[in-house]
């Protein structure tokens, strides 16, 4: 095992999928020569030269629209849309083509593009640059949309999505770019297509993805400390959503916990508490609870800024509450 | 006329047949739905073959096309049969695009037909992205990509016209200027009314043309095909014409004058090539009407090709959202 940062790990995927296939290219704003505006693809321009790492204009819509029609046209685009937030700009492209050319066409057109987002809240942003909108792209049709919650994940889910003949959304998360963690010496594709158990228990079903995964473990290990035994589950697919494993998950612990940064209203979490409820109502102990983010536009200062979002201390007194200890 | 040494009569008459399918398809289109055989939106082309058929016929079998909602003139004169393209307006499964799409989506990837595209603007950045993979990978092919001067509104046309010329990509930008983005004229959607301007300030080589005359636009389109395959970059033709119909079956035409309907009228394409055969090879009144027959015959078994097709079975609703699991 290697201990590397998040960053890091996701440089290291890209690498290795530009070298596995002639046919992958990078394309995003400031990717190249600026080195990402997260430093996330430095060094690449000068390894593996302009064609490959294509720095591109401020267009959202216009390179993304190029990346899907270079997908229709045999190539593997990578395209990177620096942050969520402006990911807006290219949602025209993002819903009306490649989520959709596929059935429109009946079944003749195939858009094996990979569009990359980084996403997140927590850097006194301000209400423009914090969003959380994994719930719009997971409402889509067409879509895969993936969460990269870890390091392992940040350095591999990429390598597997330039497989899927179809769309896949990435999305990555600009809070974690620094924090370290161990993964496997080198790059390997993993699963995208299911949840997987971070820290198995038998008290309560944590169930997150993105940036909750940390806090969610940070959480179970001071519930642990307190003697409850916390399950976490890392939904990592968002679209489609890996339902078996958040059934057997409840049934295994009676109790679920929903948690994630983006608004509360028509969320991850509200879908997943809906499928809890139709599919395994009589499972449980307790009603399903969910910890989701305030329903504000992001503000700039540090205090407020947290009060929006699920804190560690919020997530340990909320299931010390479910669970009366 | 003075493109007569540049076509064979053989290649004249065909230029006239493919026109006069479209304007026969279309008009049975019409019918069809009246009769609520055909349903949602149709929008005819009838008035601008000139250009499908003038710029098509000089494609190759490895170009790209990509087309508006107002395209089935474009893809009959791809080659995608009339049966197909009645079929998929039927919403039938022996549709070109199994009748998931209808009038706005036709498709055909084998025929490198790319939509049937019904938001205005969204595939122009889709058509630079063919064009780059062309580029990519060294093939000789470009992408043909049509759109109206609406779409020339929209800050996609912008993006793609500015990544094109960034990127040097070879790829053909037609604007099929038909004066109205659905009922609002031209001089109410343009600051610059000078189209071909948009195309130079992005430093992309450009021509204006008489929509109107098939000769003048394959002509032009020739010229422009010939200059991207030499140098790979993109071209941008304009070609001004005029829809005779209204924008769609619900459009009462309520912002247009009829007489301004009736000046267009008289500069149809498809009467303006027969004087031109007749007085360059002698084409003669049988000719014609073997044309309009075989048009009426092709026509007609389309509408029975597609009255004979069937409805997908609801339990396949689902199909095509994603690909099949290998």
């Amino acid at each position: 095992m290697a201990k590397i940062t998040y960053r890091e790990a996701l440089k290291q995927g890209l690498r290795e999928a530009l070298h596995a296939d002639p046919k992958v290219f990078l394309m995003g704003e400031d990717v190249g020569r600026y080195g990402g505006a997260f430093a996330v693809s430095k060094g690449l321009f000068q390894e593996f030269g302009p064609d490959r790492i294509m720095d591109v204009p401020l267009s959202e819509s216009g390179f993304t629209g190029a990346g899907i029609g270079a997908a229709l046209g045999g190539m593997k685009p990578i395209v990177e849309i620096m942050t969520v937030n402006f990911s807006l700009l290219a949602m025209d492209q993002i819903v009306n083509n490649a989520a959709t050319l596929l059935h429109m066409s009946g079944g003749q057109i195939h858009v094996p593009i990979v569009i990359r987002i980084s996403c997140g809240v927590g850097k006194q942003l301000g209400a423009q640059h914090s969003h959380s909108w994994e719930p719009l792209f997971a409402h889509i049709p067409g879509l895969n949309v993936i969460s990269a919650g870890t390091h392992e994940d940040a350095r591999g889910m990429l390598l597997t999505a330039l497989k899927s003949p179809d769309p896949v959304i990435l999305f990555e998360y600009t809070g974690l770019l620094n924090v370290e963690g161990e993964v496997p010496e080198t790059a390997v594709e993993v699963d995208i297509t299911k949840a997987k158990i971070r820290k198995e228990g038998k008290d309560l079903s944590l169930i997150t993805y993105g940036s909750g995964v940390i806090k969610a473990l940070e959480a179970a290990a001071d519930l642990a400390v307190l003697g409850m035994d916390i399950e976490v589950l890392d939904l990592r697919s968002l679209r489609p959503l890996d339902e078996k494993a958040i059934f057997t998950s409840v049934q295994k612990t009676h109790r679920a916990i929903i948690l994630e940064d983006a608004w509360r209203s028509v969320s991850i979490s509200s879908e997943i508490s809906a499928r809890i409820m139709e599919n395994v109502f009589y499972d449980l102990d307790a009603p399903v609870e969910r910890l989701c983010g305030l329903e504000v536009p992001i503000p700039y200062p540090k205090h407020l800024e947290d009060a929006c979002v699920p804190q560690k201390e919020q997530i340990v007194s909320q299931i010390r509450k479910m669970l009366s200890k | 006329m003075s493109q007569s040494l540049q076509i064979t009569r053989e290649k004249g008459v065909f230029l006239l047949l493919q026109m006069m399918r479209i304007r026969r398809f279309e008009e049975k289109a019409a019918e069809m739905y009246t009769k609520a055989k055909i349903r949602g939106f149709l929008h005819l082309y009838i008035g601008e073959e000139a250009v499908a058929v003038g710029i098509t016929d000089l494609l190759g079998p490895e170009d790209n096309i990509l087309a508006t909602y107002r395209e089935h003139g474009h893809a009959l004169a791809r080659g995608i049969s009339a049966n197909q393209i009645m079929a998929e307006m039927y919403g039938k499964v022996e549709g070109c695009s199994k009748g998931r799409g209808g009038s706005m989506h036709l498709f055909d990837a084998k025929k490198k037909f790319y939509g049937g595209n019904a938001i205005v603007a969204s595939h122009l950045p889709v058509a630079v992205g063919l064009a780059l993979a062309s580029k990519k990978q060294e093939k000789a092919d470009l992408t043909a990509c049509f759109f109206g001067e609406g779409a020339m509104a929209e800050g996609e046309f912008h993006e793609a016209m500015n990544l094109a010329a960034l990127w040097q990509l070879p790829l053909l930008m037609v604007c099929e200027n038909n004066r109205y983005a659905m009922g609002t004229a031209v001089q109410y959607t343009h600051s610059n009314p000078d189209i071909e301007a948009k195309g130079k300030v992005y430093g992309i080589e450009s021509a204006t043309v008489d929509g109107m005359d098939v000769l003048s636009v394959r002509s032009a389109a020739e010229k422009a095909i010939e200059y991207i395959r030499l140098t790979g970059k993109p071209f941008f033709m304009v070609c001004n014409t005029y829809r005779f119909k209204a924008h769609s079956m619900f459009d009462a035409e309520l912002y247009r004058d009829k007489m301004e309907v009736e000046t267009w009228k008289k500069l149809d394409p498809i009467p303006k090539m027969q004087q031109y055969l007749l007085e360059n090879f002698q084409f003669i009144e049988s000719e014609l009407k073997d044309l309009e027959s075989a048009c009426d015959q092709e026509v007609q078994q389309a509408v029975d090709f597609a009255e004979a097709g069937s409805w997908e079975p609801v339990e396949n609703l689902q199909n095509y959202v994603y690909s099949p699991k290998e």
